[in-house]
């Protein structure tokens, strides 16, 4: 019962942390699952399993912040084949992208 | 009714076509036991039918269509510019390439998720598929047609097939430390039963050597440069060369002299130029030497290179609209044309060789990810992903050569015409 709460606790807060995100349009939403699959897809696989680039299964971002995976699409990882995405896309856009990855 | 078998098993099939399932049921419509007894008339007619049924095909103009998402190719026939059949069961498409038997009667098909499918281009149909690693980028067939290789990058290393069969013949690591595996790009085969490829995390090349299959004799070279991320084959099989992500220039082997070692091609270029982000890795595969001229894709700029194959020097860099992902030249290396990596990439552009300029720039549509010569470059097909198209262009005229084909997110266009090129 304890656990439920928690869990229910944890929904409410995780819900209310994508609330205050401006949440892309449902067309920007489509725009970005494309270029997920095919431009991200390039490196890192259409399935996200991986390529050049790691795999971006939820399992393998569980112990990453999504700090992290943030400032890493934005800004690229310099020594790595990873590109600055910010070009292409605003914080909010990559802050709802990650919810995307995990699969939330 | 001897002779009249016999005669017809004479016609209609090409090369060494069996008969498919539904003709065998034709043929012997009450098992073995009935045919030639009980039921001649019926037989007669059905002979009769036969013609017609199989069609001899020849397979030197068709072509394979890779339809990223679905885990399809198209058969097509280039002449005609028809879909004569989709194949489907394909696995993770979302990079792929192929390769063909010599007698052009298979083709490979290397996929994302470490599948090899064996395509029968004269029955329609998937002959044999095994999925070899987890995850994997190109393959490459033997000078001799028997066997296959595939680049892993998971786990990193080569692995050999017989091409019948698709058993494994040898498997090769790319360990370059202990406990220690390389992804594996650029693999490409070479004359004297050779593949050659790259190590993408360790920068080195390897040759192996396939003569004796239950022997392979794998030579390294060490130190080529960092991060190997494509190759090319010059068409005589003479110059591996392999273009590098991690540092300026490209790698360069000479198979008819491997004592001198790897040398670097254009080790300063660009070298203290702010790099653009590259938002898709280059390929090098199709070639585009023209002469005494290599065209390669400048990585992280918006240029072609003109490589002197003489000295190796640098001839000039074009210009061009945004970064290269294929350059390739026409077969008559007359034309070089140029596909681009987003947001460029609804656009193509024209290198006239005789000027070495940009001569012209075409839209055809919406993710234009790859382009397929005919066999002596009269036209050119290229695949539009976004629009779900592949475009047919004169390469005199530019104008399109037929009406456009309808293919679910294209991503490669392959002609059997490969089979007959070293290096493809």
């Amino acid at each position: 019962m304890i656990k439920k709460l928690l869990l229910t606790g944890c929904l409410i807060a995780t819900s209310f942390i994508h609330a205050s995100q401006a949440e892309p349009t449902s067309a920007r939403q489509t725009e970005l699952h494309n270029l997920l699959k095919n431009d991200c897809g390039a490196c890192h696989g259409l399935t996200l399993q991986g390529g050049m680039g790691p795999a971006l299964l939820p399992e393998k971002l569980a112990g990453k912040p999504d700090e992290l995976l943030v400032t890493t699409i934005l800004e690229g990882r310099k020594g790595t084949a990873m590109p600055p995405w910010k070009p292409f896309m605003n914080r909010d856009e990559v802050v709802w992208l990650v919810g995307v990855l995990r699969n939330r | 009714m001897n002779k009249l078998l016999l005669a017809s098993n004479n016609v209609g099939w090409a090369d060494d076509r069996k008969p498919n399932k539904l003709m065998l049921k034709m043929l012997y419509p009450l098992g073995h036991k009935g045919f030639l007894s009980s039921a001649q008339p019926t037989i007669l007619a059905l002979m009769l039918s036969f013609n017609v049924l199989a069609e001899p095909r020849a397979t030197g103009d068709l072509g394979l269509i890779i339809e990223r998402e679905d885990s399809t190719a198209l058969i097509i026939n280039t002449t005609e510019h028809k879909q004569l059949a989709k194949i489907t069961g394909l696995g993770d498409l979302s990079h792929a390439t192929v390769v063909f038997s010599r007698d052009q009667r298979y083709a490979y098909v290397f996929g994302r998720d470490g599948g090899l499918s064996k395509i029968d281009l004269l029955q329609d149909q998937l002959a044999k598929r095994i999925v070899q690693a987890g995850n994997s980028i190109g393959g490459a067939i033997s000078q001799d047609g028997k066997l296959i290789a595939v680049s892993n990058y998971e786990p990193g290393g080569v692995k050999v097939f017989a091409a019948d069969t698709l058993e494994l013949v040898a498997d090769i690591p790319a360990e370059y430390a202990p406990g220690k595996r390389s992804k594996v790009v650029g693999l490409v085969d070479a004359p004297g039963q050779k593949f050659v490829f790259s190590l993408f995390d360790a920068g080195e090349i390897w040759t192996l050597d396939m003569k004796n299959p239950q022997k392979p004799a794998i030579a390294k070279f060490k130190n080529i440069g960092k991060e190997p991320y494509d190759a090319l084959m010059s068409p005589e099989g003479r110059f591996y060369i392999a273009g590098l992500f991690g540092e300026s220039g490209l790698a360069l082997l000479d198979l008819w002299d491997t004592a001198a070692g790897v040398k670097r091609i254009l080790p300063t270029y660009g070298k203290d130029d702010d790099k653009l982000p590259v938002y898709k890795m280059p390929h090098l595969e199709g070639w585009a030497m023209a002469g005494d001229l290599l065209f390669a894709p400048a990585i992280g700029k918006h240029e072609v290179l003109v490589i002197n194959k003489r000295d190796w020097t640098l001839l000039k860099a074009i210009p061009v609209l945004g970064q290269p992902v294929f350059v390739m030249a026409r077969p008559d290396a007359r034309q070089v044309w140029v596909n681009f990596a987003m947001p460029d990439n609804n656009h193509l552009q024209i290198i006239d060789v005789k000027d070495l300029a940009v001569t012209n720039m075409l839209t055809p549509g919406k993710a234009v990810l790859h382009m397929e010569f005919t066999p002596r470059g009269e036209q050119v097909w290229v695949a539009l992903r976004d629009d779900n198209q592949v475009v047919v262009y004169d390469t005199a005229t530019l104008q399109e050569a037929a009406p456009r084909l309808a293919a679910q997110h294209p991503n490669g266009i392959f002609f059997s015409s490969r089979a007959h090129k070293i290096g493809f």
